[in-house]
C-alpha cells in the first residue's frame, strides 16, 4: 500500500484535485470551461489512439463526434428513450459506421488515408445539414433534456440537473477512457498498434495482420469519440451541424499534438492547456485563432513531441545534472 | 438535351478551374512529396487580394489579375519557407500538420480582416451569349479560355525551357538532379510560386461568378485533393483530366440528382475509387506514404 502510494502519489493528487474542482471554482463560466475540457479530453484521447499509437491521421473524428451527439439527441428527443440507453446504443451504432468507414478507408495509407477520412467527414457534415427531417438542418436539435436521475446504493438518488453532477458524470467517463486506453496500449494488442505505426512492412513480416489491427484501433477510437459526442449533446442541451465539422477534428488534433501524441497524459494536458490559454487570450478576439495556427506550425517544427516531449527533455536534463554532481 | 448541354458547359467551366488548382497541387507533390493542405486556402486568399486590389485600390480586372498572380506567387514562396522547408527531412505527417496550422492562420486572418460574410466582385463581362440553346456568360467563357491557356503555358514551360525542366528533373530523381547541379531549394520555391500563382488566378477568374467567403478555400482544397488522388499524386495529365471529370460529376449530379448534395457526389466518387484502387486511377504503388 505504501509502495503504491509512493509510486502513484502524483496521480492521486491530480484525482483529488479533480474531485474537488466544483468546490474550488466558484465561477460558473470557468466551471463550464473545465467541464468542456474534460469532455474534449475524451475525444483527444480517442484520436490519440489512432493517430498517436497507430500512426493513421484520421480527419473524420469530428464527424463521428457529431454522429454520436446526433445519435443521442435523436434517440432522446424524437424517440423519447432514456439517456442511459441512448448513449451506449449511439456509441455502438457509430462504432459500427466507423467499422464500415474504416473498412473502406484503411485500405489507403498516409496522406491518402487523411484525405479520404477528411472527405468522409465532409460528407457526414453535408448530410447532417441537409437531412432536415432527421437532424433539424441548420437549426440543429434544441432542448435536449439532461440524463434521467439514477439511484445508487449508499449514495441515493442522483439527478443530473446542474453543472456539478454533469461534471462528475463526464469525469467518470474520462477516467474510464484513460483507464481503458492505459490497459489497451500497454497490452500485447497495443504493441501491435505501435508496430503498425513504426513499420508496417516489418509488422506484417512478423505475422501481424496490419489491416485488422488498424481497423480495430480505428473502431475503438470511434467508439470513444462518439461517446464524447453523446455527452456533449446532454452537456450543451442543443447541437447544430457545427458539432460534426472539420473544426472539431482540428481541435482534437491540436490538443493531441500540442500535448504530445502517443502519450496518455499529453492529450489531456493539451485539452486543458489550450482552452484555458484561449480564455486568457480573449482580448485578441479574431486573431486568437491565427495565433493557434502559428502555434501549431511552431510546435511541429521545434517541439514535434509536444508539451510532453518538452517535459520529458527537461526532466532528463534535470536528472542528469543531479547524477553529475 | 438543352439542359444536358447547359450542365455540360457548367461542368467544363467548373472543371477547368479545378484543373488549374489541382495542377499546382500535383506539381508541389511531385517535387516535395508533401500534400500541401493549405493550397485551397491560398486560392481563397488570392480571391480576397483581388477584391482588395479592385475594391480599395480601384485597379481594373486585368491589371488586378496580374498583380494578384505576382503577390500570391511570393506568398507561396513564403509559405514554403516558413511552414514546409524546416520539415524537409521529417515524416510526411509533420508537414501535413504544419499545413493544417498554415491553413488555420490563412482562414482566420481573412476572417479577421474581411469578416466571415460573403463578398462580391463586380462582374467585368456580364454579357450573355446564346449558342445552340445554351446560355453562356462571357465571363464563364473567359474562365474556360484562360484556364486552358494557362495549362498549356505551364506545360510548355515545364517541357520546353531549361528552368522548367528542372522541375521535372527534381520530381523524377532528386539525388540525380542534385548531382547535375540543380539547386533543389530554388526549384521547390519556383514550384510553390507557380502553384500558388495558378491557384490565385483560378480564384480571380471565378470570383466575379461566385460569392467569396473565407470558407471557400477548405472545400476547394479538398476537391483539389480529390482530383489529384483520382489522377494519381504527382501526375500532371491526371490532374487536368481529373479536374474536368470532377467538374462534370458535380454539374451533372447537381443538375439531375440533387443540388444540395452535389459535393457529396465528388467526395463519394473519390471514396469509392480509393476503396477499389487504393493508389488512385493513374497512381503507382507507393509504400509507407
Amino acid at each position: 500500500m505504501i509502495k503504491f502510494l509512493k509510486e502513484k502519489w502524483f496521480y492521486i493528487v491530480i484525482l483529488l484535485i479533480a474531485l474537488a474542482v466544483p468546490f474550488i471554482i466558484p465561477n460558473r463560466y470557468f466551471f463550464q470551461v473545465i467541464i468542456t475540457c474534460c469532455l474534449f479530453s475524451i475525444g483527444a484521447l480517442s484520436l490519440n489512439l489512432i493517430l498517436g499509437y497507430t500512426g493513421q491521421a484520421s480527419l473524420a473524428h469530428g464527424a463521428f463526434f457529431g454522429i454520436g451527439a446526433y445519435g443521442v439527441a435523436i434517440m432522446m428527443q424524437t424517440l423519447g428513450w432514456s439517456f442511459w440507453i441512448a448513449l451506449p446504443l449511439s456509441a455502438l451504432m457509430t462504432a459500427f459506421i466507423g467499422f464500415l468507414v474504416g473498412f473502406l478507408a484503411l485500405r489507403t495509407r498516409g496522406a491518402y488515408f487523411a484525405i479520404v477520412t477528411m472527405c468522409l467527414g465532409e460528407i457526414v457534415g453535408l448530410v447532417i445539414s441537409n437531412w432536415v427531417e432527421l437532424t433539424g438542418g441548420a437549426n440543429g436539435i434544441n432542448g435536449i433534456a439532461p440524463p434521467g436521475a439514477i439511484s445508487l446504493p449508499f449514495i441515493g438518488q442522483i439527478s443530473f440537473e446542474g453543472q456539478t453532477p454533469k461534471y462528475y458524470l463526464i469525469l467518470v467517463f474520462l477516467i474510464f477512457t484513460l483507464f481503458f486506453m492505459h490497459r489497451l496500449v500497454n497490452s500485447l494488442k497495443g504493441l501491435t498498434f505501435m508496430a503498425c505505426r513504426n513499420n508496417e512492412l516489418l509488422a506484417e513480416a512478423v505475422g501481424i495482420n496490419t489491416f485488422k489491427t488498424k481497423l480495430l484501433s480505428f473502431v475503438v477510437s470511434i467508439f470513444f469519440v462518439s461517446m464524447a459526442g453523446g455527452l456533449y449533446a446532454i452537456l450543451m442541451g442543443s447541437i447544430s451541424p457545427s458539432v460534426a465539422s472539420l473544426g472539431i477534428t482540428f481541435n482534437f488534433l491540436l490538443y493531441v499534438l500540442l500535448g504530445g501524441a502517443a502519450t496518455l497524459v499529453g492529450p489531456v494536458l493539451g485539452s486543458f492547456a489550450l482552452p484555458v490559454l484561449q480564455e486568457n487570450l480573449q482580448f485578441l478576439q479574431e486573431y486568437q485563432m491565427v495565433l493557434f495556427g502559428v502555434l501549431l506550425v511552431v510546435v511541429i517544427i521545434y517541439a514535434p513531441r509536444g508539451l510532453m516531449g518538452v517535459i520529458t527533455a527537461l526532466r532528463s536534463r534535470f536528472n542528469r545534472k543531479k547524477v553529475g554532481t | 438535351m438543352d439542359l444536358f448541354l447547359q450542365q455540360l458547359f457548367n461542368g467544363v467551366m467548373l472543371g477547368s478551374t479545378y484543373a488549374l488548382v489541382a495542377l499546382g497541387l500535383t506539381l508541389v507533390y511531385g517535387i516535395l512529396q508533401i500534400p500541401n493542405f493549405a493550397h485551397g486556402h491560398m486560392y481563397m486568399l488570392g480571391a480576397y487580394v483581388c477584391l482588395f486590389l479592385m475594391g480599395v485600390l480601384g485597379l481594373g480586372y486585368w491589371p488586378a489579375l496580374i498583380v494578384v498572380a505576382l503577390i500570391m506567387a511570393v506568398a507561396g514562396v513564403i509559405l514554403e519557407r516558413l511552414a514546409y522547408s524546416p520539415l524537409r527531412n521529417q515524416s510526411p505527417m509533420a508537414s501535413f500538420i504544419s499545413a493544417l496550422g498554415a491553413l488555420f492562420v490563412l482562414e482566420n486572418s481573412v476572417i479577421a480582416i474581411w469578416g466571415p460574410q460573403g463578398q462580391r466582385i463586380g462582374n467585368p463581362y456580364p454579357d450573355i451569349v446564346e449558342v445552340f440553346g445554351i446560355t453562356m456568360s462571357v465571363q464563364r467563357l473567359l474562365v474556360i479560355g484562360i484556364a486552358f491557356l494557362l495549362i498549356v503555358l505551364v506545360q510548355l514551360f515545364i517541357k520546353k525551357t531549361t528552368l522548367g525542366s528542372t522541375i521535372e528533373a527534381v520530381a523524377q530523381n532528386p539525388e540525380g538532379a542534385k548531382l547535375v547541379g540543380i539547386n533543389i531549394k530554388l526549384v521547390s520555391s519556383l514550384t510553390f510560386a507557380i502553384s500558388t500563382g495558378l491557384a490565385a488566378l483560378a480564384a480571380c477568374l471565378v470570383a466575379p461568378i461566385f460569392i467569396l467567403s473565407p470558407s471557400m478555400g477548405s472545400l476547394l482544397g479538398m476537391k483539389a485533393f480529390v482530383i489529384v488522388i483520382l489522377g494519381g499524386l504527382g501526375s500532371v495529365p491526371g490532374a487536368i483530366v481529373g479536374g474536368l471529370i470532377l467538374g462534370l460529376i458535380e454539374a451533372l449530379g447537381g443538375g439531375y440528382l440533387s443540388a444540395a448534395y452535389k459535393d457529396v457526389f465528388g467526395f463519394g466518387a473519390l471514396v469509392l475509387i480509393l476503396a477499389i484502387k487504393p493508389t488512385g486511377l493513374f497512381g503507382k504503388e507507393v509504400q509507407g506514404r
